[in-house]
């Protein structure tokens, strides 16, 4: 019986389990490779959660997760396993699958000893799995391939064990091969995660460390903060310091997760569990923090920790300018729950009154953007995404920009960008195409290696604001949807860059201004200014549409003056359909926004800056 | 053909709102003036811009034929005595009566003439009175106008529509356009005031056609001139062409191009504006009928889809009700035939609709609207329209809103800066 019974299940009960009798782990997995239906399937196999409470995904809360089947925030699951006469308790740390969340991926990993690499069997590896394998290998984890979805008719799980193989060392044969759909080959996997994942070792008497992998805000019980601990022991109604801030609370409640929490009297070395001590806001929970004991205080925190940095900015705008107090609340609430979402008020003369946002990556940003439009009922207006510009001056004056029409005009000295590395996976036959799509964007090639006979992984530097466009995007189309992507920030470097001011009838249009390379200058100019054409409608008066550098021109439109509105017959059974239709304008005119004289409709400026694209998605499609 | 507007149901005696009553205000015999319409649904074939509620013999049968249109039609005009009767409404004599369609000479001039008698047997013609009849050009002979005549028509609008035929081909006009001289000066030996109908923006209608058009109409030397922009409803035949690629849509730069040439012309030689879209020889040549649409008067529109329209008479929550009939031409009959009101749904305007129609109506005749009775909040854009060109100034100064032409151009943008 894989499940233990009573007497072998004392030994492994919470804050009493020897280190020995734990195993720590993490499924590291591309979004759509089924990790969170092996997960469910553990559990049920486990018995922490009857079949009949099964929800699909379980482990999935949040209502965006489970459409867009991404796990944003992790958590830690506690299961019973029963391996030869020995029960061990297994902690399953779910970690986020995306590259905006590379640093939340790290404090998982470092929370674990091992790691399940999953793998679709029909599709191979994809490059953020990569990213996350390459980090778990860092964190010296043991990894366990496993090849799943082998129920699928396209699945090939000789020709990808080969290439897991090939991947983590190892023979082909070794691979695992599940379905977590069917559940066939999980039991031989749970196994396995006992046999071949190290206890975690720690010092039971030494002063108690216990890192931050994760912190939750709900609205019951304030933060929830989930900890790894690595040496001596937290008990209830004992005084911990968090060791970045020297911020001291209480343990109101100390427990685990299985799956639903369970109160225990503590959580002793190795464990796995969470913590509640009252806080409000997650901020001061911080994920990579050492937690230790106020009163018999760690001397060193363990390593790893850092400050989430915003690499992505946009505008955020309520089409309705009376939604501004409200769209305040909802980001003050929101961030209660993501310490990553930073904001400050900004003003722009085509939007009105919004924010200035700061997010990890665009996935982060367009996650921010759903919630506050779902769970907020908001309708929001982004402007194109942009990064962080250092400007430095010929008087030697720094400025950061996180807004394009903040970009100094006067004597520049240089600029520095953000630049990323970039990882791309595609077939072979894509090689070239890849290559040209990155050299279009400024992009460096680092190198290239096959990783099977017919699959290629290339490595490029590119400056990050070429890819928070449309890079994404036209990626997918060139490769017919075969090319993965992933990218860790890799500096900053000195570019040619400039802003291109869009203006109407000579009044600048904040939320169009654009900071390109010196070189496409021309072509975001030309571009912009025509698309503006088409959808600016005509005036009273003729309307210039200009594209400019500093106070030179480079592209230039015009709207002709509007000559006609009404000749047609106006006869008796005309007049009700004629009141009705002026009716409607008028309340049209109520969405229009003034730019100097000229009247824009709010929606061409949401057309203006939503056909763009936000590019950088990679999410499942909302499951059938 | 345009949708009947969203509305409540009418009373199935037509009754009015009981809030409807005689008005102290309006000419010296204390009633307002009052206007007959008569829609007659009929044409020989569609023409595939019009969007109008017409239908050709072979779309008809069941008791909706034409033979029988004259006696259906003044079924509703008994019901309309009753109706104005128990409004206190019923004394007033018509003081225009147009019949429009379709082409109301689809039917025998003697039909017309009897149906214009029963008008006149319910409520008496008006001294001097106008009665209009729209016409094709190719519907009407010497005789059939003198019959008109005879019987009190004072006036007729052939609907011309150009001079040029490939203009008249893509509108399906079937009438040959050397005929239309010959039509105008029988009408006017006959008698009656003339008036010809031009489109104007026709796909493939170049500039030099459209001169052709207002030269022809000046060489018939008619009184008054309606020329209307072609506008390409949808459901017409022509929409689909345009939608499927095989017409190029009017311009809008052409249009107003080819408005301020007819204003230029139609200006020198005599016919003035009078409406945005109509010219006439003096104010007296004016269409009184129509002129009572833009002054918001009382009409009764007889006959399939016709709207009617009646002010309430006196301050309140409602400043009158317009009701509009069923389209199809049996479903009319039926309900006439019974005694039953044809209307198919009718809206009560609020003060403040009126006063938007008011407006919308109102700025688009030469007299135009005095300053008082615009929002006083909206009283400082008058300034604002007269230095962009868009209202007369001298006007301005004594207290009317005019449009320039430029503003008879931009006449929709005028009245949304002129309402709250």
């Amino acid at each position: 019986m894989p499940i233990p019974g009573p007497a072998l299940s004392a030994r492994i009960e919470p804050n009493g389990t020897a280190p020995e009798l734990i195993r720590n782990f993490c499924i590291i997995a591309h979004i759509d490779h089924g990790k969170s239906t092996l997960a469910d399937r553990m559990l049920q196999l486990t018995g922490v959660v009857e079949p009949r409470a099964m929800r699909a995904q379980y482990l999935d809360r949040m209502d965006i997760e489970r459409e867009r089947g991404i796990t944003i925030k992790s958590q830690a699951v506690r299961m019973p396993w029963q391996l030869g006469d020995q029960a061990h308790a297994l902690n399953m740390i779910d970690t986020p699958g995306h590259v905006d969340f590379t640093y939340e991926v790290s404090r998982s990993l470092a929370a674990c000893e091992g790691a399940v690499l999953l793998v679709d069997a029909a599709q191979g590896i994809e490059a953020q799995t990569l990213a996350n394998l390459y980090l778990a290998m860092e964190n010296d984890l043991e990894i366990i391939p496993v090849l799943n979805k082998i129920d699928l008719p396209a699945a090939q799980p000789e020709k990808y064990a080969e290439e897991l193989a090939n991947l983590v060392g190892g023979d082909p044969q070794d691979v695992l091969k599940v379905s977590g759909k069917t559940g066939a080959g999980v039991e031989a996997l749970l196994d396995r995660i006992v046999e071949r994942i190290p206890a975690p070792v720690g010092d039971a008497d030494a002063p108690a460390r216990a890192m931050i992998f994760d912190s939750v805000y709900d609205t019951y019980r304030g933060v929830v903060t989930y900890v790894r601990v690595i040496d001596g022991n937290l008990s209830p109604r004992e005084r911990v310091v968090m060791m970045s801030t020297r911020a001291t609370h209480e343990l109101l409640e100390i427990g685990v997760i299985s799956p639903e929490p369970i109160v225990t009297k503590g959580l002793g070395v190795g464990e796995v569990g969470y913590l509640i001590t009252g806080v409000k806001d997650v901020r001061q929970s911080k994920v990579g923090d050492t937690v230790t004991n106020a009163g018999k205080p760690a001397a060193e925190a363990l390593g790893g920790y850092s400050d989430p940095k915003p690499m992505v900015f946009s505008g955020l705008y309520p089409v309705d300018g009376t939604d501004y107090p409200a769209l305040r609340d909802a980001l003050d609430k929101l961030k209660l729950n993501d310490a990553a979402l930073n904001y400050e008020p900004e003003t722009s003369v085509a939007l009105g009154f919004g924010f200035r946002v700061g997010f990890l990556g665009l996935l982060h940003l367009e996650i921010v953007r759903e919630r506050l439009e779902r769970e907020f009922d908001l309708d929001l207006i982004s402007t194109a995404p942009n990064v962080v510009y250092d400007v430095t001056l010929d008087d030697g004056t720094e400025v950061k920009v996180t807004n394009p029409s903040e970009f100094p005009g006067g004597k520049i000295k240089e600029v520095q960008e953000p630049v990323v590395r970039a990882t791309i996976l595609a077939p072979s036959e894509f090689v070239g195409t890849v290559m040209g799509l990155c050299n279009d964007r400024r992009g460096q090639m680092l190198g290239m290696d096959y990783l099977s006979e017919d699959r290629v992984e290339l490595r490029f530097t590119l400056p990050l604001a070429e890819i928070v466009f449309d890079f994404f995007d036209h990626l997918k189309s060139r490769t017919r949807g075969y090319a993965s992507l992933d990218y860790e920030p890799s500096g900053d470097q000195a570019a040619d860059l400039v802003k291109v001011d869009i203006l109407l009838q000579g009044e600048q249009v904040d939320a169009f201004s654009a900071i390109v390379h010196k070189d496409k200058a021309y072509d975001y100019g030309v571009m912009m200014t025509a698309k503006l054409k088409e959808i600016i409608p005509r005036q009273q008066f003729e309307v210039p549409i200009q594209a400019a550098v500093g106070a030179r021109v480079i592209a230039r439109e015009t709207v002709r003056a509007m000559r006609k509105d009404v000749l047609a017959k106006c006869y008796g059974g005309d007049i009700s359909r004629k009141r009705k239709l002026l009716e409607k304008q008028k309340e049209g005119k109520k969405r229009m926004k003034n730019i100097g004289s000229v009247e824009v409709p709010k929606d061409a400026f949401i057309a203006a800056l939503s056909s763009d694209g936000a590019g950088g998605k990679e999410t499942k499609d909302k499951k059938k | 053909m345009p949708a009947l507007p969203a509305g409540e149901a009418v009373p199935a005696d037509g009754a009015l709102p009981e809030w409807v009553r005689p008005s102290p205000v309006g000419p010296a015999d204390g009633a307002r003036p009052f206007g007959v319409y008569v829609h007659v649904p009929f044409c020989s074939v569609r023409c595939g811009y019009c969007d109008f509620n017409t239908y050709t013999a072979s779309e008809l049968g069941g008791g909706a034929d034409q033979a029988a249109y004259a006696t259906t039609a003044l079924r509703e005009v008994e019901l309309a005595v009753r109706v104005l009767d128990a409004a206190g409404l019923g004394s007033r004599p018509a003081s225009t009566v147009f019949f429009g369609g379709g082409t109301p000479t689809m039917l025998p001039a003697a039909d017309l003439a009897r149906v214009l008698r029963g008008i006149d047997d319910a409520w008496g013609l008006a001294p001097g009175a106008e009665v209009t009849t729209e016409a094709n050009p190719d519907s009407v002979t010497p005789g059939s106008l003198r019959v008109l005549a005879d019987a009190g028509f004072t006036r007729v609008s052939f609907g011309m529509q150009s001079a040029v035929p490939h203009v008249l081909a893509t509108l399906e006009r079937t009438h040959d356009p050397r005929r239309v001289p010959d039509a105008v000066s029988w009408a006017r030996d006959a008698g009656l005031d003339v008036s010809l109908d031009l489109i104007y923006g026709t796909p493939g209608e170049s500039l030099d056609d459209w001169r052709a058009s207002l030269e022809a109409v000046l060489a018939a030397g008619v009184d008054h001139v309606s020329a209307y922009a072609l506008v390409v409803e949808p459901g017409t035949k022509m929409h689909a062409q345009v939608r499927r690629g095989e017409l190029a849509l009017p311009d809008e730069d052409d249009q107003a191009a080819k408005y301020e040439l007819a204003d230029e012309l139609l200006t020198e030689a005599g016919l003035g504006w009078y409406e945005v879209s109509n010219w006439s020889r003096g104010p007296e040549r004016a269409c009184r009928h129509n002129l009572a649409y833009w002054r918001g008067d009382d009409w009764w529109g007889i006959g399939p889809g016709a709207h009617s329209y009646v002010a309430a008479g006196s301050d309140g929550d409602h400043a009158g009700v317009r009701w509009w009939n069923v389209k199809h031409p049996r479903r009319y009959a039926a309900l006439v035939e019974a005694g039953a009101s044809p209307g198919a749904g009718r809206e009560l305007l609020t003060p403040a609709e009126a006063q938007l129609e008011r407006v919308l109506l109102g700025v688009r005749v030469r007299e135009g609207l005095p300053v008082d009775a615009l929002d006083p909040s909206r009283r400082a854009a008058v300034a604002g329209l007269v230095a962009r060109g868009l209202l007369d100034g001298v006007a301005a100064v004594r207290g009317r809103v005019v449009l320039t032409r430029r503003g008879r151009l931009l006449a929709d943008t005028v009245v949304r800066e002129l309402t709250p």
